[in-house]
């Protein structure tokens, strides 16, 4: 494989799924520890130290990279776990590590100074003067850029913005700005930012009542669900509410965001990476997506101007999307 | 302990803004903070206009910072975060981390929404100039002791203690949504909804409320009764969010407290009449946000 110009950068929540993005065309692979240190925190997922070791292994035998999300926030005197998860990672010859946490920053930049950084889409950098301020303060190689900006405005970061820029390509939208959500906190007291989790497992509640389902965190109603009805995990900004006497999806519809149609503009832009979304996935949509992701790529760097997205792929990402449904989120300005 | 009044959420006429916070000069408020915090589109208030504010109020003997806004997007977002950085005369209250890269060394406040959740991080805040900071609304009390125990010198700490919480910021507009309008030509919706626009499960319970790009919580987070508490973790200021209507009362009630006229119990008592939904304080307890702890 010849070196790309834009890394298709791919979600590995277990050991099957890292083999099942590598073997089917990750240039890069992110995965967290199995702790709070991680914003996919969920249970059954992620790794131990030797599944790293063994994913580092396998990565570099074919010549592709790990890098670590240690993306969640420390709480006062509870450090540990994220200082003892970037030492581990730095002595595993992990490629790069993912960070949120300016604190959490200083010590790796301070204590592993050959260690990549790069800045964590929870680090909310949406413009040139956060990021500079990360890159002043600890060197960051890479920033991921949250969800909410436009296409142009995304264009105009990565043209001014002083590290590579890594943008979101497909998975779960998450439609607030990312690291500045405490909704999943308010209404069941963990959050991504303190615990690595939004909308937890352990708060849902599921009712079968003679006219609905019924799906709620703890005793918050996220929606119901008629018969015929196919009923979504209940994501607090993806329920249907009532405003001004209006039911709708009044945050955000199930939809995953899907960047294939504007791949041309992001590699023009000079994207140096697209994330798939999707750790807490099974090896089998890794696997699919991967497929789609690094054939598109591979056709947008080949063909130029005359690359078209194939019906195929499209077809094959709906598949596996939320609701079946795909949207260019907020890189489409009159989205709303 | 000083109190404060935070960043007015919300979008409101201007003549409603002069008057409001005349109305404020005469309160015992502390600081004021002013500026748009929330939506770019906002523009009732020029820049200008809220220097004159900043002026009237000063004037009035109360310290005022000038905010950031939170969620920084366009190239004009950044222009309007610059000037307020570089204004030169107050304080500045970053909301955003390129609102400290800009404020360059020079003291500020470090807003709630910068995730300050561990020593660590107020200490490099504090290096880069920080001299107050805003603890982030879901940090409950024992975490708070926590991190007053390791504060950095000549940094003070502010919570937020009473209003409908701001909890997240997105790209998109909730209000323009709702009246199915483009974010672009949103037709400055906010403006029918003083206190926001309440958003119900659907079994009518009100749950958050829509402030533009800006999501709240329809509760409102009262730690009037926490006060003698946060009192003692040497906690120096606490921070009232502006609402529509009876705030002048709820800040004599928050001062009452302060100045030992009220306890905390009748303080919230009396309190819950002006409130524009019901009181919740489970950040605090450490408890899910909306939850109601009893004292």
């Amino acid at each position: 494989m010849t070196s790309p110009s834009l890394e298709l950068v791919c979600p590995a929540g277990s050991l099957p799924a890292l083999k099942a993005a590598i073997d089917h065309g990750a240039d890069c692979v992110y995965l967290g520890f199995r702790d709070a240190t991680n914003a996919r925190n969920f249970a059954g997922l992620n790794f131990s130290e030797d599944a790293i070791i063994e994913g580092i292994r396998y990565a570099h035998d074919r010549n592709r990279k790990v890098f670590l999300a240690l993306n969640t926030y420390p709480q006062p005197g509870g450090d540990g776990p994220w200082r003892r998860a970037l030492d581990r990672a730095a002595t595993h010859g992990i490629d790069a590590v993912i960070l949120a946490d300016p604190g959490l920053m200083e010590y790796a930049a301070r204590v592993h100074s050959q260690l990549r950084l790069h800045l964590s889409v929870q680090g909310s950098a949406t413009n040139i003067d956060a990021i500079a301020f990360y890159h002043r303060h600890f060197g960051i190689a890479r920033a991921v850029l949250p969800r909410v900006l436009s296409l142009a405005q995304a264009e105009k970061v990565i043209e001014h913005s002083p590290v590579e820029i890594e943008v979101f390509g497909f998975g779960s939208l998450c439609v607030m700005a990312e690291g500045r959500c405490q909704l999943s906190s308010y209404a069941t007291g963990e959050s991504p930012n303190t615990h690595g989790v939004c909308s937890p497992a352990k708060a849902v509640r599921w009712t079968r009542t003679p006219r609905a389902l019924e799906a709620r965190l703890y005793d918050v109603l996220i929606d119901r669900y008629g018969d015929g009805e196919q009923a979504g995990y209940p994501t607090l900004c993806k329920g249907r509410f009532d405003v001004d006497g209006e039911t709708y999806y009044a945050i955000e519809e199930p939809a995953s965001l899907n960047t294939l149609e504007i791949l041309p503009k992001l590699v023009a832009a000079g994207a140096r990476a697209v994330k798939i979304e999707g750790r807490q996935r099974s090896p089998a949509y890794v696997a699919q997506v991967t497929k789609v992701w690094r054939a598109a790529i591979d056709a947008c760097l080949a063909e130029h101007g005359r690359y078209t997205v194939r019906r195929e792929w499209m077809t094959s990402l709906d598949n596996v999307a939320e609701g079946s449904q795909h949207t260019l989120g907020a890189y489409h300005r009159p989205w709303k | 302990m000083k109190i404060a009044l935070g960043p007015l959420q919300y979008y409101w006429p201007r003549d409603t803004v002069f008057a409001f916070y005349d109305a404020m000069a005469e309160t015992p408020v502390d600081i004021v903070y002013l500026g748009e915090t929330v939506c770019s589109r906002r523009h009732e208030l020029r820049p200008s206009d809220w220097l004159t504010l900043a002026d009237r109020l000063a004037a009035a003997g109360k310290e005022v910072v000038l905010s950031t806004q939170v969620l920084i997007e366009s190239p004009s977002d950044l222009s309007a975060l610059r000037r307020v950085a570089a204004n030169g005369r107050f304080l500045v209250e970053a909301n955003d981390m390129g609102a400290v890269h800009c404020v360059d060394g020079r003291p500020f406040v470090a807003g709630p929404h910068l995730n300050v959740y561990n020593p660590a991080t107020l200490a490099l805040l504090a290096r880069a100039g920080a001299v107050r900071w805003v603890a982030p609304l879901e940090m409950p009390s024992a975490s708070l002791a926590a991190m007053q125990s390791d504060l950095p010198a000549g940094v003070e700490t502010e919570v937020f203690a009473y209003g409908r919480m701001p909890l997240a910021f997105s790209a998109r507009c909730f209000t323009a949504r709702h009246r199915n309008l483009p974010k672009d030509d949103c037709r400055f919706s906010c403006l029918e909804h003083p206190d926001g626009l309440v958003l119900n499960t659907q079994e009518g319970k009100p749950f958050l409320v829509l402030n533009g790009i800006q999501t709240q919580s329809a509760k409102v987070y009262n730690l009037v009764d926490a006060l003698p508490a946060m009192r003692a973790l040497g906690v120096g200021i606490v921070r009232l969010s502006p609402q529509s209507a009876h705030m002048a009362d709820i800040v004599a009630s928050v001062h009452g407290v302060l100045t030992g006229s009220l306890s905390g119990a009748a303080a919230r008592e009396r309190m819950g009449a002006w409130m524009p939904g019901a009181a919740c304080n489970g950040f605090w307890h450490g408890r899910p946000g909306l939850e109601e702890v009893a004292a």
